[in-house]
């Protein structure tokens, strides 16, 4: 049997790919050598086209050259729509499991890790404020993405994508009406100070960074898919000692620490809906 | 029109994709394939995102093989059958691991055919087999042809066969397929080919014990 051409590329994609990446590690410090390596790869063949290059060798050359260029790519390369409430069934499960719990605390720290253009990171305070639990509610939300963080910040949303966030969020067993919380005005809903007031935005890299603060509750939910298994034992390590003691972790639906090298330092709380609590060592 | 013998020894993964009707032709065609073989199944269809999907667990009653819905960073283990949960596209990390993401739709869905046979052909290359079913729109006609290029067996449901024939018609206008077949042949591919590599491993095995 004959390789055909493209059978022959394939490995070579892989050494571009490779390379690219420690360039953009050596370069710019921004670490995707412990990203999975399927998804990566599809984005960095798309990212081909979006910048015009034949091959990741050539994206190589331009990103090492124009720093304008590798901001736009880090974008392209991390930017994940996502939706607030999305999985209404996990706001219901941390309704119901997890807030009664967090109401024994005076202050809680909360933190969004890998939040994109907030989404998440709104629906929570949404949450919280909906249990009179917002007033003593701090929300770090983080990302490696600078231009998303800015657009989180804003909290501002296409009047468009309401409807379906409407929807959701009457599934997450709210009572109240998810427009108490917005103002709708020239085709944008912008959400409330108030919640503002307690979501702090800002860069941080689980492939990179350390711990911050002591967490009552961590939600990374479809950002651990996006890793190989090393990165997310490194994350998950993060989650764990971050979090207080008997401490709540929330995760994407398809995602499970079972697979992980972490699936000792927690207890499943809720299966279905992927909420675990740090196991207490002591 | 069937599939040559001599690939059977070569398949170590089959990859299908079905849309509207096709659900049908793969109750028709997955409960043919024998428990514990060596040729591991990729399975997405596509379907409404809202979860818990009951389509796992459908197909599960009714096959031999075992059925699961894929999870992040999962072991690949020979001889199941994994299906694409909802609202996720499924993906080949390597050999050893599935991987899933949330980017974009593709062709409008997620999970989308195209997704999993393109990533599954820089894992698989030429060892693997892919499969097209009924559908409305045109998902899975782009990866089809990857898996043709790169020496993989392709295989299109007979669009006559099919209750929506605008996949199969879309995969067949873009590549030439090794066969085209109706659910049932397509279920005694399988068969054939998972027998046939067990039969080849039990022989090699006798032959040479550290094997």
């Amino acid at each position: 049997m004959t390789l055909s051409s493209s059978a022959q590329e394939s490995p070579d994609l892989d050494i571009e790919l490779q390379l690219l990446v420690q360039a953009i590690y050596l370069k710019y410090h921004y670490d995707f050598r412990g990203y999975a390596a399927a998804s990566l790869k599809r984005r960095m063949n798309s990212a081909l086209s979006r910048f015009q290059c034949r091959t990741l060798s050539q994206l190589q050359e331009k990103v090492l050259r124009d720093g304008v260029l590798f901001s736009e790519l880090l974008d392209y390369l991390t930017v994940q729509v996502s939706e607030m409430f999305r999985d209404p069934a996990y706001f219901r499960a941390l309704r119901e499991r997890v807030v009664p719990l967090l109401r024994t605390y005076p202050s809680l720290k909360i933190w969004v890790a890998g939040c994109s253009a907030g989404e998440e990171a709104y629906s929570l305070a949404i949450l919280l404020a909906e249990e009179s639990l917002l007033e003593r509610s701090m929300i770090y939300a983080t990302d490696i993405n600078a231009q998303a963080l800015q657009r989180a910040q804003a909290g501002i949303f296409d009047i468009n994508r309401l409807a379906g966030f409407t929807q959701n969020h009457q599934r997450s067993g709210s009572t109240a009406a998810l427009s108490n919380f917005y103002t709708a005005a020239y085709g944008k809903a912008i959400f409330d100070a108030r919640l503002k007031k307690h979501l702090v935005f800002s860069d941080h890299s689980l492939a990179t960074d350390t711990v911050f603060a002591e967490m009552q509750l961590v939600s990374c939910r479809n950002v651990l898919i996006y890793f190989n298994r090393p990165l997310q034992d490194r994350a998950l390590a993060l989650f764990h000692e971050s979090l207080c003691r008997k401490g709540f972790l929330g995760l994407g639906a398809k995602e499970s620490i079972r697979f992980s090298g972490m699936a000792d330092g927690f207890d499943e709380i809720s299966k279905d809906d992927r909420i675990y609590q740090k196991r207490s060592t002591s | 029109m069937n599939v040559d013998r001599d690939v059977d020894a070569r398949i170590d993964a089959v990859v299908i994709g079905a849309s509207a009707g096709g659900l049908e032709a793969l109750l028709l065609m997955l409960p043919k394939i024998p428990a514990r073989g060596s040729v591991v199944f990729f399975v997405v269809v596509h379907i409404p995102r809202e979860r818990p999907s009951p389509l796992a667990g459908l197909l599960a009653a009714r096959c031999a093989a075992e059925v699961v819905e894929a999870q992040d960073k999962q072991p690949v283990i020979a001889g199941t059958i994994y299906v694409a949960p909802p609202d996720y596209h499924l993906l080949i990390e390597d050999r050893s691991q599935i991987a899933l993401s949330t980017d974009d739709a593709v062709h409008f869905s997620r999970p989308s055919i195209d997704v999993l046979f393109e990533s599954a052909v820089d894992v698989y290359g030429s060892r693997m087999l892919g499969v097209v079913l009924s559908g409305a729109n045109d998902d899975g006609s782009a990866g089809l042809a990857r898996i043709r290029d790169a020496g993989g067996v392709t295989v299109i449901q007979d669009p006559a066969s099919a209750r929506f024939p605008a996949m199969p018609e879309a995969a067949l206008a873009r590549s030439e397929p090794h066969a085209v077949l109706d659910p049932d042949a397509i279920g005694e591919l399988f068969r054939r080919i998972v027998n046939n590599r067990s039969t080849l491993q039990g022989r090699r095995e006798k032959e040479d014990p550290l094997c």
